[in-house]
């Protein structure tokens, strides 16, 4: 037997944005190699998403019930779809670049002995696969050799486009299964979950996101942009330096290691634009740059641009919104 | 307490990456080299558990000879001992570093007993495998939670918050445990000049580690080619706002 396994994270019901990415990587290789597509759909609502799921590609979806997976629970996980992979004799196993799928493939891959190749955006078949894989969270690609069986790799979120449904596609045939779960698998798993505040827009959702950082001078320098950021309805983001000095929360830093952001309008002010705050912000429609200093790395990635000190131009620009409007 | 944390030597690289010749790195001849955010916070946070909690902790990196910097560093906000497995500084793979870091983590637990939490950042700055910190987890049979934002530890016992889709979710599990933490668990501290000069006298311990390859195995690196946007210069200085409001109604965001 053979065949590409994907595992499909789910959301109200449907497979969630970044399953149909890693869902149109295995429909790609499956189409390759001339083999079917397989899925591994868990917990709750797991048999809704698993019908569907004909529509994009999928073969057989292979749904996981147990009374112990009511909350997630990461090795039981890779315990459920380990026993999917044990059975199958698959070419390769994929799960999206997501927290679950990545920690529960990371799972598999440590008790398989198997490599592991994180965030991919391409793959080269022939006698050893050839890896495309995102490093320094996009600013670099690396090209590796990827060998095991299966191949166990992740999508890079956002790296490939995602799978579109075709109604006229049969439905995948529907495979219970029931995981052998032990305490060990138990030891981790979800006791409660807490929802965030809402009273404010939130970064990664946010039409307009004005953005400080270094240049901004102090946290009280952020009054003016928060004066912006509200007659555009927009949030305030920022770079690493004002979380680290203690200017702004962490919650609003935009790069590697903070938010990734995709609205209509990012406006950078006093940012220089080291590519780990670029990778935050690449997705941005049009970006409009406030820099006193002409000869910054962020002039490159710039839609417009206004040369200058914040602390002038900013005012200025809220003052003129305020005159016309 | 017992506490381990793992942190990898890594380029500060700034506005743009340059590769060597071969392509298999990335220049660094005119950079200087830091670890990533994440692990800052884990060391922060291997700190502060001590200061709370009372007893040990001890900082670990697989690198070259040029990594005890960043041991020092982290010796300079609190951490007592520095480990380094040394190596040529060529890439190893993120199954041969945590087998190696295993190897590491035997041998210390033998000599003065278990570590009760390690800390990982949940990925690596350059390579960003997502995986030494489950590797290690597994292979030493502990409960390992990915992601941390919060950790609060109770006797033998910790609760480890995270983000999830519309607000947090939390994991309660024994210790010793594995944790990997995110930028954002904490505000780590500036060293103080006398820590930094302590840091300078301590003695850092060198292991030389057994190399074993799993992959995946670099072949090469490309910087990704992305469209370069023509910048429209909107003007200097304040007198440049009514341009920019312009263009704001222009696209409509106003
Ligand atoms: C592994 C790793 C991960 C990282 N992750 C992130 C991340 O997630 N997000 C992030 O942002 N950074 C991240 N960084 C840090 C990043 O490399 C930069 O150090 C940081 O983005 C710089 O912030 P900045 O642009 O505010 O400051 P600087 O680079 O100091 O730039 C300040 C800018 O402000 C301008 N300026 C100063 N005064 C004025 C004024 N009065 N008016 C107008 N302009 C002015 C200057 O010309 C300059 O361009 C990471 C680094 C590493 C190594
Ligand atoms: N060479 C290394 N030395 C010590 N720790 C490492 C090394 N590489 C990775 N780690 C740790 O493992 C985490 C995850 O790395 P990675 O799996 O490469 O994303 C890092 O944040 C570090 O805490």
């Amino acid at each position: 037997m053979s065949g590409i396994l994907a595992l499909v994270e789910h959301d109200a019901g449907r497979p969630d944005r970044l399953s149909l990415e890693a869902l149109a990587l295995a429909g790609d290789l499956a189409g390759r190699l001339g083999v079917g597509v397989e899925a591994v759909v868990i917990g709750a609502g797991a048999e809704a998403v698993a019908g569907s799921l004909g529509a994009y590609g999928v073969s057989t979806a292979h749904v996981v019930r147990h009374d112990r997976l009511d909350a997630y629970a990461p090795m039981a996980w890779a315990s459920a779809l380990g026993g999917v992979i044990a059975a199958g004799g698959y070419d390769a196993v994929i799960t999206a670049g997501s927290e679950r799928g990545t920690e529960v493939l990371a799972h598999v891959a440590a008790r398989t002995g198997l490599p592991l190749a994180a965030n991919v955006v391409g793959v080269d078949l022939g006698e050893r696969w050839t890896v495309t894989r995102q490093r320094w969270a996009g600013s670099l690609l690396e090209e590796a050799w990827l060998d095991g069986t299966p191949h166990l790799l992740t999508v890079a979120p956002h790296g490939v486009p995602a799978s579109e449904p075709d109604p006229a596609a049969q439905p995948a045939a529907v495979q219970q299964v029931t995981p052998e779960l032990t305490d060990a698998d138990m030891r981790v798993r979800v006791a409660r979950t807490v929802p965030a505040a809402t009273d404010r827009i939130s970064l990664t959702d946010a039409k307009v996101v004005v953005g400080g950082g270094r240049g901004i001078g102090s946290s009280e320098g952020f009054a003016m942009l928060e004066e912006l950021a509200t007659l555009l309805g927009g949030a305030i983001g920022v770079s690493r330096v004002a979380t680290s000095l203690g200017w702004r929360p962490h919650a609003e830093q935009i790069g590697q290691t903070g938010a990734r952001i995709a609205p209509d309008l990012y406006i950078a002010c006093g940012i220089s634009g080291a590519i780990q705050h670029i990778v935050g912000c690449k997705s941005a429609k049009r970006i409009l740059v406030i820099n006193k200093d002409p000869e910054a790395p962020i002039f490159g990635r710039a839609t417009y641009a206004v040369v200058g000190d914040v602390h002038a131009i900013v005012p200025a620009i809220t003052a003129e919104i305020r005159r016309t409007s | 307490m017992r506490i381990l944390v793992c942190v990898k030597r890594v380029p500060a690289t700034g506005g743009q990456i340059s590769l060597t010749a071969d392509a298999r790195d990335i220049d660094t001849r005119y950079l200087g080299f830091t670890i990533s955010p994440h692990e800052e916070c884990a060391v922060e946070e291997a700190v502060r558990i001590v200061e709370t909690h009372g007893g040990t902790s001890v900082v670990l990196t697989l690198g070259p000879a040029s990594a005890v910097d960043q041991l020092r560093d982290a010796m300079a906000i609190g951490i007592e001992r520095a480990v380094l497995l040394e190596t040529d500084g060529s890439d190893w793979d993120p199954g041969a570093t945590a087998s190696a870091i295993v190897d590491a983590i035997r041998g210390l637990e033998a000599a003065d007993g278990p570590f009760d939490v390690i800390l990982f950042g949940n990925e690596s700055a350059d390579s960003g495998g997502f995986q030494v910190g489950i590797r290690v987890a597994d292979a030493l049979d502990r409960p390992i939670v990915s992601g941390a934002k919060g950790l609060a530890i109770d006797g033998g016992s910790a609760t480890v918050r995270r983000q999830a889709a519309g607000g947090w979710e939390e994991f309660d599990i024994e210790l010793p445990a594995v944790v990997s933490v995110r930028e954002g668990i904490n505000l780590p501290r500036y060293p103080s000049v006398p820590g930094r000069l302590r840091a300078k006298k301590k003695d850092i311990e060198h292991v030389t580690p057994e190399r074993r390859p799993l992959g995946p195995e670099l072949i090469r690196l490309s910087v990704p080619v992305e469209q370069s946007a023509s910048v429209e210069i909107l003007g200097t200085g304040p007198e440049a706002a009514p341009r920019v409001v312009e263009i704001l109604r222009e696209i409509g965001v106003l």
